[in-house]
């Protein structure tokens, strides 16, 4: 990444010497003046405190109490044997798997529709996009209202159309509070994914749709041999920003079922808050942070390589 | 290239021109299958938005009511007057007297400081990147870059420390002991996303396209840097800028881990926090409740119908919702 941005950034560069580039650098001093606010919040608020959490991991570190004892690796130890971090980890992969590919097959779907030059689309894709401006928190109240047990629109309608014949406790029950918690984020994420896709089909030259026709292709062959393939890179992208995303829900779980019932939708990051913010036990959170971080850094240089594109 | 550099690429060409290019309309058998999937589709979306609407209006007794209604069958504003202080009759809002309006305005402050203070620190370190030769400057850029691996959520436990520490505040000594530093104040909210690296990025690749002959005409007249950036670079930026605004924007007022994390007292909740947790810990006053929702969405739709271009083109070039 570096040696790509130098390329670039700094063609006129000869070497000469130390003093010179003093000399520059005090000429330029303005420069180092506008990147301080950067600098400064930067180091203290990204790298100070990626190096923190690192050697809080190996501390027992409680807010409260004045000692704050090196404990070696014991946090990570506690961490491979505790069966809500197993269970976290494994939430999440169940939440990511099932929300990200919804989301993009939905979004993808609308998007298909939408872009066929229907009248009213702008009107269309504003209400796709509505869950997407919402406050995530709003958006969840509501949503726990409709999956109430006693007086919820769901539990309503199965009954009236005879699909159950008892009402059922979405959020309290232990298989359907995930799945309940899946299907409100990706009615909440379907209008990013639309979007995005929308915006990949324009880019799609028209030419080569032109020509499929003259070779005699069908609608589904069409999509099938130029309309996915080209959208590839789109898809892509919106896979690994949807797992840095989905890695990262906490809102709906807080205000739905607070992790529960017994931690089915207690998620890393969710049981990151706990541990710290709920049992002050800051040493350990700092542990599930860290393990957090390693499964998204990968990501993370993967959607920064698209953006590297554009450097 | 690949479509996803077509979709990301931010120049002054690409901003103002999101929106697909309608062909000319004609008829089809497809358009109606079209229509079949996307009108239904489009009710269940705006379905949760109707509800929230009407029962915003329905007096508590009828929010229970079953089966449910979703036209109010009396109208009542009293959930509105009670999210605003006016005319609580309910021993219920013992513990709100006062409405909770204040976390709507402790929000709009909030949002606002932060896109404030993005707007001009971005802008300002963008403008160094894009447009001013110095040593050291490509390894800067790759460190500030490198900031972007590292996820706030990832960072909370130290951060919530630091705050926690800093000298001088909230009865803190040199040291930074004995307080509690800036949680629970406002600048515990700003502070920590004063700067975005993302948001660096983004102006810098738009603010590389300004000729440079602008700039040495007029350095060549005197003006100094800072006036060369706020006379110069700032305006001819603006669509960058109102597409970063909005986004940041929108990106405060919905956040929620943080201000959970550094709020405690309930007088500087923001609207999101604030009723989030009337939801899990007080389970009286449903209609100020959901009064409070209408109201805490309405901006941020607002926002999105009247800067729907920049706001669309925005999120498909970040894909930075998360």
């Amino acid at each position: 990444m570096a040696a790509h941005a130098s390329t670039e950034l700094e063609a006129p560069r000869a070497p000469r010497g130390l003093r010179h580039t003093a000399k520059r650098a005090r000429r330029e001093w303005t420069a180092y003046l506008f990147l301080a606010p950067g600098m400064v919040l930067f180091s203290i608020f990204t790298v100070f405190a990626l190096g923190f959490t690192i050697y809080l991991t190996f501390h027992e570190w409680e807010i409260i109490s004045p000692d704050k004892p090196y404990v070696g690796l014991q946090n990570y130890k506690d961490m491979i044997h505790d069966e809500k971090f197993r269970h976290g980890v494994i939430n999440t992969f169940y939440f990511a798997g099932a929300v990200i590919p919804l989301q993009m097959l939905f979004g993808l779907g609308i998007a298909l529709l939408l872009n066929t030059g229907l009248r009213g689309r702008v009107v269309l894709r504003t209400i796709y996009y509505l869950p997407c401006v919402t406050p995530f928190v709003v958006s969840a109240i509501v949503w726990k209202w409709f999956y109430n047990g006693d007086f919820g629109i769901f539990n309503f309608y199965l009954l009236k159309t005879g699909l159950i014949d008892a009402p059922l406790s979405f959020l309290s029950d232990k298989n359907l509070a995930m799945p309940s918690v899946i299907v409100m984020s990706v009615w909440g994420g379907i209008g990013f994914t639309m979007v995005v896709y929308l915006a990949g089909l324009q880019a799609i030259p028209e030419e080569l749709y032109e020509a499929a026709k003259v070779d005699g292709a069908g609608p589904f062959a069409r999509l099938r041999h130029i309309t996915i393939p080209m959208l590839r890179p789109t898809t892509l992208f919106l896979a690994v920003v949807g797992i840095i995303f989905a890695f990262q829900q906490f809102t709906q779980i807080f205000v739905m079922t607070h992790g529960g019932p017994v931690d089915k939708t207690t998620t890393m990051l969710y049981y990151v808050y706990q541990a710290a913010f709920v049992y002050f036990d800051m040493g350990y959170a700092s542990t599930l942070a860290f393990a957090l971080f390693l499964v998204l850094v990968v990501f993370t240089i993967l959607q920064l390589r698209f953006y590297r594109q554009q450097i | 290239m690949s479509a996803t550099v077509e979709t990301t690429r931010v120049t002054p060409q690409a901003i103002p021109a999101p929106m697909p290019r309608p062909r000319r309309f004609r008829w089809k058998w497809s358009h109606a299958a079209a229509y079949a999937i996307l009108v239904p589709g489009a009710l269940l979306f705006v379905a949760p938005f109707v509800w929230l609407i009407s029962a915003s209006f329905q007096p508590v007794g009828d929010l229970f009511s079953y089966p449910p209604h979703w036209i109010p069958q009396d109208t009542t504003l009293e959930g509105y007057k009670a999210f605003f202080g006016h005319g609580s009759t309910l021993a219920s809002r013992a513990n709100a007297p006062d409405g909770v309006a204040r976390w709507f305005f402790n929000s709009v402050f909030v949002s606002s400081a932060t896109t404030a203070c993005q707007l001009f620190f971005n802008a300002l370190a963008a403008y160094v990147f894009a447009k001013r030769k110095f040593p050291g400057r490509d390894l800067i850029f790759v460190a500030f870059l490198a900031t972007m691996m590292v996820p706030a959520n990832v960072t909370l436990i130290p951060n919530y420390i630091v705050l926690k520490h800093i000298p001088f505040m909230g009865g803190n000594d040199w040291f930074g002991l004995g307080g509690h530093g800036l949680l629970d104040s406002y600048y515990g909210l700003i502070l920590p996303n004063a700067v975005a690296a993302f948001g660096i990025f983004l102006l810098r690749q738009y603010m590389m396209s300004i000729p440079d002959e602008l700039l040495d005409a007029a350095r060549i007249d005197g003006a100094s840097e800072f006036k060369i950036f706020w006379k110069i670079i700032l305006p001819l930026s603006r669509p960058a800028l109102a597409a970063m605004g909005i986004f940041t924007f929108t990106y405060v007022w919905e956040d929620f881990l943080w201000p959970l994390i550094v709020i405690s007292s309930p007088d500087r909740y923001t609207a999101p926090l604030g009723l989030a947790l009337f939801v899990t810990k007080n389970r009286t006053s449903w209609d100020m409740l959901l009064a409070g929702s209408v109201i805490a969405t309405l901006p941020m739709v607002l926002v999105f119908l009247v800067f729907q271009r920049n706001f669309i083109k925005g999120i498909s070039l970040s894909g930075l919702k998360g």
